[in-house]
């Protein structure tokens, strides 16, 4: 085979590799109960693929070689295990708990059972047990099939600190003896708030990155959005995952309005609304919409997308629904206190009744902890200011804002509106 | 990356089986729970188009169906990491056509969407 012919397949198996791995990794996780173990059993099967496709050609349905092949080599552990298992003669006790692991792997009912499996592989990844970051990585690592030096440049941290945090979580789940199953009903809802916050994170590692970053960055969203829509799919009847997957379309549906020519950030007020991808935010609606036929009070993501939902539906700042917005994050204020929150109610506010209305809010917040060095709020409370006609006092607010944010291109925006700045005694009406 | 896929093809005398439907439908199933399909949907044949053409500077509204041999049957739109994933899910589905209905021949068209955020 030509280097070219040899290149052309590895491309295609690394493909088939990413569509199939995560179904994979969770169909092996149910056969040997050791998620270290079905991820290295889904990692050999792939080196033989790339031993042997090149030379005999990719198979006609490769994701069924592949899960053969896998399988094959499962079962076989399994049988090994077993009867170490058995020559251990562990006590009474330990051998029946293990009884479903290392007993005669039910291998027919993989395939019907695919959804459960991943759905599995989700919760095991995002474990509570685990640190958010490790999550995060193990998640990439198991569910989109990343590789650890990927994972390292989408998080900007070195590939051995990634690496370590997959060896080391896999080692955690296996000490505390985590079990590759779903977890009991009453630890469902804090397990699911555990998984969806894991994918948010990776949604908002890649939202923060700006254009002109390296691409792994950004990529990260379309990893979490398919994330999403998986986890979605395996749960229909969970609202606050519609809801998550709902905001996630919808933010991203602006991420070609985010930045201007020059890679600098271009506020949502500002951004011009032609760039919005409509079928991100059809998505978004159609997600939203599912969250909110599920019926029950609303949750943080379902509250959020809503007010996400207010923006990509309005074609204008001013057509905006400010008024729904501000009662919006009174209800967000609710269920997920923060300051951030109340500071963007501020802004909310300051467009539904004016200026003088939102900036009280702001001023309320002036003396938190927690925005001492936040540099949103001297930029939120310059913009009232200047609509109310304080320059001096706005300038003063965007000149602070700029020197406590560590983002260059934000830095020069804040900068720029200082300078915009003038007191209408000197300056043109 | 967005590609978006283009089926055409020419129908054999025999009509589409009905296994072929469910086949696509459960492979349009899991493309979808894996996040990958966006939208996808059939298009009627060009007897029931039209075609708006511009030549020499003339504008002329023709009705269908149009000459080519083959038709479009349908389109999808696909968020994937690749383009080879995107040919893997294509080569699937052509699959599914060479499987279950005899005769039948065609091709789909990959062609990647403009995205000026790139990802």
């Amino acid at each position: 085979m030509t280097q070219a012919g040899y290149e052309a397949t590895r491309s295609a198996i690394e493909a088939v590799w990413r569509i199939e791995s995560p179904r994979l990794i969770a169909g092996l996780a149910r056969i040997t109960g050791d998620v270290g173990a079905a991820e290295e059993l889904a990692q050999d099967a792939l080196v033989i693929a790339l031993e042997q496709w090149p030379a005999d050609g990719v198979p006609d349905v490769p994701g069924a070689w592949l899960m053969a092949t896998a399988r094959h080599r499962a079962v076989d552990l399994v049988r090994r295990r077993a009867v170490y298992q058995r020559k251990l003669q562990e006590i009474a006790r330990d051998a029946e708990s293990r009884a479903e692991y290392y007993g005669e792997p039910d291998v027919d009912a993989m395939d019907d059972q695919i959804g459960d499996d991943l759905l599995r592989l989700i919760f095991l990844a995002c474990h509570p047990v685990l640190s958010p970051e490790a999550r995060a990585a193990l998640t990439l690592r198991l569910l989109c099939g990343l590789t650890a030096a990927e994972i390292a440049r989408a998080f900007l941290v070195p590939e051995p600190t990634v690496a370590q945090r997959i060896t080391r979580a896999k080692r955690t789940l296996a000490a505390r003896q985590i079990r590759f199953e779903m977890p009991p009903r009453g630890e469902l809802p804090g397990r699911l708030a555990s998984v969806l916050e894991v994918i948010y994170l990776v949604f908002n590692e890649g939202y923060a990155a700006t254009a002109g970053a390296d691409w792994m960055r950004p990529s990260l969203c379309a990893e979490a959005m398919r994330l999403g829509r998986i986890l979605a799919g395996l749960m229909r009847w969970e609202a606050e995952v519609h809801g998550l997957v709902a905001l996630m379309e919808l933010q991203a549906s602006r991420t070609g309005a985010r930045t201007g020519p020059a890679g600098e950030p271009v506020l949502l007020t500002d951004q011009d609304r032609g760039r919005w991808d409509r079928l991100l935010i059809r998505h978004g609606l159609r997600a939203l919409d599912q969250a909110r036929s599920l019926g029950g009070p609303p949750g943080p993501y379902e509250v959020q997308a809503e007010i996400a939902a207010c923006h990509a539906q309005a074609h204008s700042v001013r057509t905006t629904d400010w008024e729904r917005i501000a009662a919006l994050y009174v209800v967000l204020g609710y269920l997920r206190p923060s300051p951030v929150v109340e500071l963007n109610r501020a802004v909310a506010v300051g467009m539904a009744h004016g200026p003088a209305r939102g900036l009280e809010i702001a001023d309320r917040l002036a003396g938190q902890p927690a925005l001492a060095s936040y540099p949103h709020l001297p930029a939120v409370r310059g913009d009232l200011l200047a609509r109310l006609g304080r320059a001096a006092e706005a300038r003063e607010a965007f000149v602070l804002a700029a020197g406590l944010t560590a983002n260059e291109r934000e830095k020069a925006l804040f900068q720029a509106r200082a300078d915009a700045c003038q007191a209408p005694a000197s300056g043109p009406a | 990356m967005r590609y978006l896929m283009l089926l055409s093809g020419t129908n054999p005398a025999t009509p589409p089986p009905p296994e072929l439907f469910e086949a696509i439908m459960k492979l349009g199933g899991e493309a979808t729970q894996a996040g990958v399909l966006l939208d996808t949907a059939g298009l009627l044949p060009s007897a029931a188009g039209t075609r708006v053409a511009l030549e020499g500077g003339q504008v002329t509204v023709t009705d269908g169906p149009f000459t080519e041999s083959k038709e479009l049957i349908s389109y999808a739109l696909y968020e994937v990491r690749s383009k080879e994933e995107a040919v893997e899910w294509a080569a699937r589905f052509v699959k599914l056509h060479r499987d279950l209905w005899p005769g039948w021949t065609g091709a789909t068209d990959i062609l990647q969407v403009m995205d000026p955020s790139g990802s």
